[in-house]
């Protein structure tokens, strides 16, 4: 018999020596720059950190603090259940059913989308395309007014649903799906129209699972696009309830002369962080396999 | 359990026609292989089979029903694929199983088919693998077993073997041909390897440019060829031609004499029919070919005995041969 399946793990072969020596001082030299380099990036970061963890008056009063003080759980305390506006935990919430809404969204209308156009002969389908692929051009901050004038004419200011629908059409992730289906043969459509699978058939049992690496990637970079959303939430919610976290910062900033409570500001910056990355860690996997190569 | 007619069959993308009408009747358990060189049309015909390409002339029968306007699946065939087309991501049961359940056979009966076809196809110990863990002779298995456990009507084959490496080629060419024995279905087969097509047929449909130019059991079509097109195309080496005027025996009807190369014997200098001389010859143990270049220009193919004395390169020779294995050919390549 041949030999059985190799693991994936001994498949992966360790890289080949790179271009540069790796021994002696060149090895510490490179580690000592991505030191550098991580430190430089993490600082902002880890002094956010340091504020949310201290009491106002210590912030204002020079030097900054370094080191994080005493007061973590009453200022995380204080942001997630009752915030400056309105309560952190709950601007999470809508932040989270907005980036999700919009990340699957846009998986569900594109893949649809580019299943027609690859799949099917319509008449005008090229032009239909290429209809999608005009809207690259014309992002959200490009088309924000008249697509604020239809949100508000459906009524769905203050919504989840007025946050959701104007972002989901997505031309980028058709484009990548058309670009992957145009991978997969022909005949492996021909066959199962021979197994009987009728096109919805195929859709579901052989193409989506196909596609499941590159959904993954896609998730999660759109994920973080919907989370990051700012201009669009400002313009759609007044309702303090319905703010969104990342435009909820901003408006957590005094205007005129009160003064900012940064302890509570910065420890909502630190919870603003903490989806997203949970999000990239936990699909890391499948997103770089998503990103660098495509099933067999 | 199936017989399948094809009547005047063409098919045309968009203006051009690329089959100019094939008829043929198909016995139920005939092994048909479709042969001919790239481009002829022996995939498009076996495609308007299946059901994967619209008919635009003619009719598809199967069982004596008109199946011109059903789906594939309607139709009762089964099709293997040339790159075998497995589902990627399912396990080999699965992909064997997909076309059942879309079926929705129950589930007792799909495992008790899937497992009988994977007993005779010694797939037994790869159920569960992904086909990209499988080598190709094993994938082609799979392809044949999707095929099998539908228990279609009617086979469809297109060059099932050609990612094959040549050894794996005829073990599964063996296989193949037991199977459809054993199974006793109707197949209709596609290839472009004329040894493949000798072997397997029990009747072949030989295309050229897409018609059929000669439909008949293997050793018919050898010893026979209808045109001379068949003449060059089945046999290796090809049949050797002569321009009949050059050996005097032109009579405006046949303008080109055929002449299988084991037909030819090599002769002294004078005593054959046609003086030239040996341009260089292939040793290939049970025979050797002789290449020689005839006085007229004309180059011959003669293959003798292995054991046989072989001429040295550049010695002048004759050719000889029997009248009776002459093949007359007129001015359209017709046999005459
Ligand atoms: N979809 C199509 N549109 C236009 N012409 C086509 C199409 N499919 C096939 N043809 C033409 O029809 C002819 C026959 O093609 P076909 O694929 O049947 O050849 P084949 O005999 O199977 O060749 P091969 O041995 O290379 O597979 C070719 O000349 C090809 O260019
Ligand atoms: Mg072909």
């Amino acid at each position: 018999m041949t030999a059985p399946q190799t693991s994936p793990a001994a498949r992966r072969r360790p890289p080949p020596d790179g271009m540069v020596e790796r021994r002696g001082r060149a090895y510490w030299l490179t580690h000592l720059g991505l030191i550098i380099g991580v430190a430089f990036i993490f600082f902002p970061i880890w002094l956010a950190f340091v504020a949310s963890t201290v009491s106002q008056p210590e912030i204002v009063r020079p030097p900054m603090p370094l080191l994080p003080g005493d007061q973590f759980f009453a200022n995380y305390r204080e942001a997630l259940f009752s915030g400056i506006n309105a309560p952190v935990a709950l601007m999470l919430l809508n932040s989270g059913i907005m980036a999700i809404g919009i990340a699957v969204g846009k998986i569900v209308i594109s893949l649809l989308s580019a299943f027609a156009i690859v799949y099917f002969n319509f008449p005008l389908r090229r032009l239909f395309f290429w209809l999608i692929f005009l809207t690259l051009m014309l992002p959200v901050e490009v088309r924000i007014v008249p697509t604020y004038e239809v949100a508000a004419n459906f009524g769905m200011l203050n919504s989840y649903s007025g946050l959701i629908f104007p972002l989901i059409a997505s031309a980028t992730a058709t484009f990548l799906f058309r670009q992957f289906f145009m991978t997969v043969p022909d005949e492996l459509a021909e066959a199962a129209r021979v197994d009987g699978a009728k096109p919805m058939r195929f859709f579901w049992d052989i193409l989506l699972p196909m596609s499941r690496t590159n959904i993954a990637a896609l998730f999660v970079i759109l994920f973080i696009y919907g989370w990051n959303q700012y201009l669009w939430p400002l313009l759609i919610t007044t309702d303090p309830s319905m703010n969104t976290i990342v435009m909820g910062i901003k408006q957590m900033f005094p205007s005129g002369d009160d003064t900012a409570n940064w302890p509570v500001i910065m420890a909502t910056s630190i919870l603003a962080m903490i989806p997203p990355v949970i999000v990239v860690i936990s699909m890391q996997r499948l997103f770089i396999r998503g990103l660098v190569d495509s099933e067999k | 359990m199936a017989t399948l007619t094809l009547e005047n069959v063409k098919k045309t993308f968009g203006k051009t026609e690329v089959i100019h009408g094939v008829d043929i009747d198909v016995a139920d358990g005939e092994f048909i292989v479709i042969v001919g060189p790239s481009g002829c049309g022996k995939s498009t015909l076996l495609r308007m089979v299946a059901g994967l390409e619209s008919v635009s002339e003619g009719e598809v029968r199967i069982n004596g029903a008109r199946v011109n306007e059903k789906e594939p699946m309607e139709r009762d065939i089964a099709m293997v694929f040339q790159n075998y087309a497995l589902y990627p991501h399912m396990s080999v049961f699965d992909n064997m199983a997909y076309g059942l359940k879309i079926a929705k056979t129950p589930k007792p009966e799909i495992a008790e088919r899937v497992a009988q076809a994977a007993k005779m196809l010694q797939l037994e110990p790869y159920l569960q693998r992904r086909p990209r863990e499988l080598s190709g002779g094993q994938r082609q298995r799979v392809a044949m077993g999707r095929a099998i456990v539908r228990k279609p009507a009617v086979f469809l084959f297109d060059e099932p073997l050609s990612n094959l490496d040549a050894k794996l080629r005829v073990q599964m060419r063996l296989e193949i041909k037991q199977l459809q024995r054993e199974l006793g279905v109707t197949a209709l087969y596609v290839t472009h390897d004329q040894v493949e097509a000798m072997t397997l047929a029990d009747r072949m449909i030989v295309m050229n440019g897409g018609r059929a130019d000669q439909i008949g059991a293997p050793l018919e079509v050898y010893a026979n060829p209808a045109t001379d097109f068949v003449a060059g195309f089945i046999g290796s080496p090809p049949t050797n031609f002569l321009e009949a005027s050059s050996l005097g025996i032109a009579d405006g009807q046949q303008s080109r004499i055929g002449i299988r190369p084991e037909h030819m014997i090599l002769t002294a200098r004078g005593a054959g029919r046609l003086d030239g001389h040996v341009l260089y010859t292939e040793a290939l143990g049970a025979e050797t070919l002789v290449h020689v270049r005839s006085s007229a220009g004309d180059t011959l193919t003669i293959r003798q005995d292995g054991a046989a004395p072989t001429p040295p390169e550049g010695t002048d020779i004759s050719v000889a041969w029997d009248e009776t294995q002459q093949m007359f050919f007129d001015a359209e390549g017709r046999r005459s």
